[in-house]
C-alpha cells in the first residue's frame, strides 16, 4: 500500500505521528498534573494514592517526546508515506458517523429502533441494497435481539427519551 | 462413580444440553457472560433438586468459557476478558480462511484444558484448596508481575510506542476509587468515570470497532471472505493438534494453578500465550496466524475457568463473577459452601464435578457441530455484517454497567484503536494492563501495608521468593539468551531482541 | 335512544373506574430494577438475587425484578442513577454502610434525603473474628496481645476503605487504646479467606461471610459490635450458636455498629407505589427461604417503614458523620 501512495493525495504517516504523539502526551500530562495534586509520595506504609498513576503519567509524556522526535526528525522515510488516503478516510467517517449517530439515536428513541434505521441505513447508502432487503435484515436483527435481552434474558436495554415501543408495554 | 448416577437422568441430560447451549449464546455476546446467564436462571432452579440446579447452571458456565473464542476467532472481539490472547493468532487464522481450523483448535485445546482441571479437581482437591489459602497480597502481586514479565519485550514495535500503550492501560485502570485509601482518581469530577474504565469496553472499542473501520478504509473487504464449511476441517485440524502438547500441557500447569489462586482466567490466558510464544520454535511467527497461539491462551483459560470452581466449593471463595453468582445461589438452597460441603452434601458436591465431565463432553460436541455454521458466518457481505456488529457491540458496551455513556467510549475506544494499529502502536500491552493494573496496584499496596513499606516482603517466604524470582527470570530473559547465544556464536550479531 | 343509552351507560363505566380507582392499588407495569450499589457476589448481592428468586418462585409480584449492579464509586454510581430516576416507579435500590459513608468520604454529591425511603429489611451485624490456630480466647485477651506487639504490628484486615470496617476498626482502636494496620480488600469473602490463611490477624466480617470458615473450624469468632446477644440459640458448630458469642460492650469495647439492608426509591414517586413495595416486601420476609437466610446470615431483623425508618436512617447519618470526623475520614472540601 505504502510503495505506491507516495504518487497520490493524502494525509502523511509523519502528520498523523506527530498528531497522535501530541495526544498521548497531552493525556500523559493530564495524568501527572492530577496525580501530582492526589499526593504522589511514598509514604511511611506505602505509596500514596497517586504514586502510581504520577509516574505513569510522566513515562507517557516522556515516551511521547521520543516519539514524536523521531516522527518529526527529518528525512525520516517513513515520514513521506501516505497515513490514509483522503478518500479512505472518507469511506472510515461513512462509517463512524453513522455509528454516532446511532448513539445518539440510542438516547432519544432507544437502541431497538435506533439500531433498525442504522443496519438498514448502512446496508442501503453503503452496501447498496434495495431498501426492502435493509429493513428486512434491520428489522430481524432487532428482533432477535428483543427475544434475547428483554424477553429472555431479562437484562433492560434503553429505550430512549421518546420510547417509540411503549405501545407494547416495554 | 456416584456421581454420575445423580445426573444421568434423562431430565437433568436435556436441562445439561439447555444450560450449554444458553451459556455459548452468552459467551458469545460481548458484555453478556456467564455471570448474567447464570443469574437469570438462578431464580427458575429453584423448583429443582440444587443437584440438578447446579448442573444446569454449570452448564452454562462451560458454555461461556468455550463460546468466548467464538467472536474472538471470526470478528476480532472477545466475548470474554479472557479471550483476548485468542485474537492475537486466532482472527489472522479467520483472515486467512482458516476459521474452521481455528475453531476446531479453539474448542479441542478448552476441552483438554478443563479436562485436566477436572480430573484435579476430583482427585487432589482438599489439597489444592489449602494451596490457594496460602496467597495474600504479596502473592497475588508476584503472580500479576510474572505475567507482565512472560508477557513483555516479546513486541516488534518501537519500545516508546510499547511503553506508550501500556502505560495509557495503566492509566485507564487506576480511573475509579482507590481500593486503598478510597480516594477518586482521575476522575475529574464526571460521574460517568467514577465506575472506572471497564475492560471490556475498550477492547469492545479497540479490537471490534477499530477493526471494522480498518477494514472499511481499506475497501476490500465488501464481499464475504471464503471458508471452509465442511466437518472434514475438524478431524483435519485433530490430526495436526497432537504437535502441540508441550504448548498444551505447560498452559495446563499455568491453567490450572491461576484458576486455584483466584488469580483467574486472564491472566492465565495471557501468560500462557506469551510462554508458548518463547518456548515454541515458531515464536517469532506468533501473531500471524499460528495454531499453537490458539492452543495456548484457550488451554490455559479453560483450565483456570474450571478449577475456579475449587475454591468456590472447598472454601467459599468465588474465583471469578460467574462463581459469585453461583455461590449466592448455593446459600439460596440452603447449601453453605466451604470446606464442609463435601461432607454434608456429597451428592451435591458429586453430582456437581460428575457435570463437569458430561457438561464438557456435551459441549465439545455441540462446538464443534456448529463450527461449519460459525465459520459460514464470514461469508455474509461486509455492509450487512459490519452494522450488526456495531450494534451488538453497542448493546454489549451498555450491559456491561448499564450506562449509555460507555457506547460512547467504545466508540472513541474504536478510533483510537484505529489509529494505534495503522502507527504500529500495539495493542496488547494496553489490554493487558488495564485488565491487571488495579489488581496489580492494589495487591502491590496491600503487601505494603502489611509491611510497612519494606520490599523484602516479595522475598519473604519460598513462594512469593519463588514467583518474584521467576518473574525476574523471565524479565531478563531476552537479556540472558542474548547473552548466551552471543557467547555460542561470537560473529552473529543483532539477533537478540 | 340508543346512542343516549350508550353514552350513559359508559358515562356509569367511567365513573366506576374512577371509583375503584383508590380501592386497585397500584402494581408494576413492567419489570422492576433493583440496583445493586455494590459487586456481585457480596452481601447486598445476595439478598437482591436472593429477593428475585423467591419472587419467582412464590409469585409475590406480577413483573420480575432484575438485579442490576452499580458498584463504581464505592456505590456512588448507583446511588446517583437512582437519585436522577426522579419519579420512576419501576426502580428500587438496597443499601449498605456507603449509603453514608461514600458521599461522607468521597464528597460524591447524593445524600439519602434525595431518594425515598421504603423500608427496613434487616440489619447487618459485624463480629470480630481471628484464626482459630491463634491462643486468643476473648477480645481481651486479643487486644492485650496486639497492645503488647506495638502499634501496627497487628493487621486488620476489611472491605474497602473509609467504609464500615475501618471505621469499626477506628472505633475499636480508640476504645482499647491499640492501633492496627488496616488492610483494605476488595470484598468480605476475600477478607475472610486472608484470614483463614493467616495473613492478617482478625477481620470485622459480617456473620455470612465467615460462618462457613466457622464451622469448619478456621475461624474464631470472639465478640459481636451489638448492644445485646445475637438471639439465634440453634447450635452453628458443635459446640456454640450465634448468641453464645459475646457483645463486645461485654468485653469492655463500648461499641455497637449495624448496617443497614434497606430499600431506597428515587424522589417524586406516589405514596401508592411506595405501599405497594412496603407490601411486596413483607411478602418477601414472610417467607420461609427468608427465615433461613436470616439465621444463617445472623442478621437483626428489624423492619421498619414509614416515619420510624426516615428518623432511624437520619440518626445513622449522624453517627456515621460523627464516627468519620473522629476517624478523619471526610472529604475534604
Amino acid at each position: 500500500m505504502a510503495e505506491h501512495a507516495s504518487s497520490r493525495k493524502g494525509l502523511s504517516i509523519r502528520a498523523a505521528e506527530i498528531a497522535v504523539a501530541f495526544l498521548t502526551l497531552a493525556l500523559g500530562a493530564l495524568v501527572t498534573y492530577t496525580s501530582y495534586q492526589l499526593g504522589s509520595t511514598w509514604g511511611p506504609d506505602g505509596p500514596g494514592a497517586g504514586y502510581f498513576p504520577f509516574y505513569i503519567g510522566s513515562l507517557i509524556c516522556i515516551a511521547s517526546i521520543v516519539n514524536l522526535i523521531q516522527a518529526a526528525a527529518a528525512g525520516h522515510p517513513a515520514g513521506k508515506r501516505i497515513f490514509v488516503e483522503w478518500d479512505a478516510l472518507g469511506r472510515v467517517f461513512a462509517v463512524l458517523v453513522p455509528a454516532a449517530l446511532f448513539v445518539v439515536g440510542i438516547y432519544l428513541i432507544g437502541i431497538y429502533v435506533s439500531a433498525l434505521f442504522y443496519i438498514a441505513a448502512f446496508m442501503i447508502w453503503i452496501g447498496k441494497y434495495p431498501w426492502y432487503k435493509g429493513l428486512a435484515v434491520g428489522f430481524g436483527v432487532t428482533f432477535a435481539l428483543f427475544l434475547m435481552f428483554e424477553v429472555w434474558f431479562l437484562v433492560l436495554l434503553p429505550k430512549g427519551i421518546y420510547s417509540v415501543l411503549g405501545f407494547i408495554g416495554y | 462413580m456416584h456421581g454420575f448416577s445423580v445426573v444421568l437422568s434423562p431430565y437433568t441430560l436435556m436441562l445439561m444440553f439447555v444450560g450449554v447451549f444458553l451459556g455459548i449464546i452468552v459467551g458469545v455476546l460481548p458484555g453478556l457472560g456467564g455471570a448474567n446467564g447464570v443469574a437469570i436462571l438462578l431464580p427458575l432452579t429453584f423448583a429443582m433438586p440444587p443437584a440438578t440446579a447446579i448442573v444446569m447452571l454449570s452448564c452454562i458456565y462451560w458454555g461461556a468459557l468455550f463460546g468466548g473464542a467464538i467472536t474472538s476467532i471470526l470478528f476480532n472481539i472477545p466475548g470474554e476478558p479472557w479471550s483476548v490472547a485468542t485474537t492475537f493468532d486466532g482472527y489472522p487464522m479467520a483472515q486467512q480462511g482458516r476459521a474452521g481450523e481455528a475453531l476446531t483448535a479453539s474448542f479441542t485445546s478448552s476441552f483438554f484444558g478443563a479436562l485436566c482441571a477436572v480430573i484435579m479437581i476430583t482427585f487432589i482437591a482438599p489439597a489444592v484448596a489449602n494451596f490457594a489459602l496460602s496467597f495474600g497480597p504479596p502473592e497475588f502481586f508476584s503472580v500479576y508481575f510474572l505475567t507482565f514479565c512472560s508477557f513483555i519485550g516479546m513486541g516488534r514495535e518501537k519500545p516508546a510506542k510499547i511503553i506508550v500503550s501500556m502505560m495509557i492501560g495503566f492509566a485507564l485502570a487506576a480511573v475509579g476509587i482507590d481500593i486503598v485509601t478510597g480516594q477518586l482518581r482521575l476522575t475529574f469530577g464526571f460521574t460517568e468515570l467514577l465506575r472506572g474504565f471497564n475492560f471490556l469496553i475498550a477492547v469492545i472499542g479497540l479490537f471490534g470497532i477499530g477493526e471494522i473501520l480498518l477494514s472499511m478504509e481499506e475497501g476490500l473487504s465488501f464481499t464475504g471472505k471464503s471458508a471452509k464449511i465442511s466437518l472434514r476441517v475438524v478431524l483435519e485440524t485433530w490430526r495436526r493438534l497432537p504437535r502441540f502438547w508441550g504448548t498444551a500441557l505447560r498452559s495446563m500447569v499455568i491453567g490450572c494453578w491461576l484458576g486455584v489462586t483466584p488469580g483467574g482466567a486472564t491472566p492465565a490466558s495471557f501468560m500462557a500465550y506469551g510462554v508458548a510464544k518463547r518456548t515454541s520454535r515458531d515464536g517469532d511467527k506468533f501473531g500471524t496466524g499460528q495454531m499453537e497461539g490458539v492452543v495456548a491462551p484457550e488451554v490455559a483459560n479453560n483450565a483456570a475457568g474450571t478449577s475456579a470452581l475449587l475454591p468456590m466449593i472447598a472454601l467459599g471463595i468465588p474465583g471469578s463473577p460467574t462463581a459469585a453468582v453461583l455461590l449466592g445461589g448455593l446459600m439460596i438452597w440452603g447449601l453453605q459452601p466451604g470446606p464442609l460441603l463435601f461432607k454434608e452434601q456429597p451428592d451435591f458436591v458429586w453430582g456437581l464435578i460428575a457435570s463437569m465431565y458430561l457438561g464438557n463432553i456435551a459441549t465439545l460436541i455441540l462446538v464443534l457441530t456448529c463450527v461449519p455454521f460459525f465459520a459460514a458466518i464470514l461469508r455474509i457481505p461486509f455492509s450487512i455484517i459490519a452494522p450488526v456488529i456495531v450494534v451488538i457491540c453497542a448493546v454489549g458496551a451498555y450491559t456491561v454497567s448499564n450506562a449509555q455513556s460507555d457506547i460512547w467510549f467504545m466508540l472513541v475506544f474504536g478510533v483510537v484503536g484505529y489509529l494505534f494499529k495503522k502507527l504500529d502502536y500495539p495493542l496488547a500491552p494496553l489490554v493487558l494492563a488495564l485488565v491487571l493494573g488495579d489488581m496489580a496496584e492494589s495487591a502491590f499496596r496491600q503487601s505494603m501495608l502489611m509491611a510497612q513499606g519494606d520490599l523484602r516482603i516479595f522475598f519473604s517466604n519460598w513462594l512469593v521468593g519463588g514467583i518474584t524470582g521467576l518473574a525476574l527470570f523471565a524479565l531478563f530473559w531476552p537479556l540472558i539468551s542474548g547473552l548466551l547465544a552471543r557467547l555460542r556464536a561470537p560473529k552473529a550479531r543483532g539477533a537478540t531482541t | 335512544m340508543r346512542t343516549r343509552r350508550i353514552l350513559s351507560c359508559s358515562a356509569v363505566m367511567v365513573a366506576a373506574a374512577f371509583a375503584a380507582a383508590p380501592a386497585a392499588a397500584w402494581e408494576p407495569s413492567k419489570p422492576v430494577e433493583f440496583v445493586i450499589p455494590a459487586g456481585q457476589g457480596g452481601g447486598a448481592d445476595q439478598m437482591a438475587r436472593f429477593t428475585q428468586g423467591v419472587t419467582a418462585k412464590h409469585s409475590l409480584m406480577k413483573q420480575p425484578v432484575i438485579p442490576i449492579n452499580k458498584s463504581g464509586g464505592a456505590g456512588a454510581e448507583g446511588f446517583l442513577d437512582v437519585k436522577a430516576s426522579k419519579g420512576d416507579d419501576h426502580k428500587i435500590i438496597i443499601t449498605l454502610s456507603n449509603l453514608f459513608t461514600t458521599p461522607l468520604a468521597t464528597g460524591v454529591p447524593f445524600n439519602w434525603k434525595d431518594l425515598t425511603p421504603v423500608a427496613m429489611l434487616a440489619l447487618d451485624n459485624f463480629v470480630l473474628w481471628v484464626n482459630s490456630d491463634t491462643p486468643y480466647k476473648s477480645s481481651k485477651d486479643y487486644l492485650a496481645a496486639a497492645k503488647k506487639a506495638g502499634p501496627g504490628k497487628f493487621k486488620m484486615a476489611g472491605t474497602g476503605a473509609k467504609q464500615e470496617d475501618q471505621i469499626i476498626t477506628v472505633a475499636i482502636e480508640k476504645a482499647a487504646g491499640v492501633k492496627f494496620t488496616y488492610v483494605p480488600f476488595k470484598g468480605g469473602g476475600a477478607v475472610a479467606t486472608q484470614l483463614v490463611g493467616n495473613h492478617v490477624n482478625s477481620t470485622v466480617n459480617n456473620p455470612i461471610e465467615a460462618v462457613a470458615h466457622w464451622r469448619s473450624g478456621k475461624l474464631r469468632p470472639l465478640c459481636v459490635f451489638e448492644k445485646a446477644r445475637m438471639p439465634y440459640k440453634k447450635k452453628v458448630t458443635s459446640t456454640m450458636a450465634w448468641n453464645d458469642i459475646p457483645t463486645c460492650r461485654e468485653a469492655g469495647i463500648p461499641m455497637d455498629y449495624l448496617m443497614l439492608r434497606g430499600i431506597f426509591m428515587p424522589a417524586g414517586v406516589s405514596q401508592d407505589v411506595v405501599d405497594f413495595y412496603i407490601g411486596y416486601f413483607k411478602r418477601v420476609r414472610g417467607t420461609a427461604e427468608w427465615n433461613n437466610l436470616m439465621e444463617n446470615g445472623a442478621f437483626n431483623q428489624s423492619f421498619m417503614t414509614g416515619k420510624e425508618y426516615v428518623n432511624w436512617v437520619a440518626a445513622a447519618e449522624n453517627t456515621h458523620r460523627e464516627l468519620m470526623r473522629g476517624a478523619g475520614f471526610l472529604a475534604k472540601k
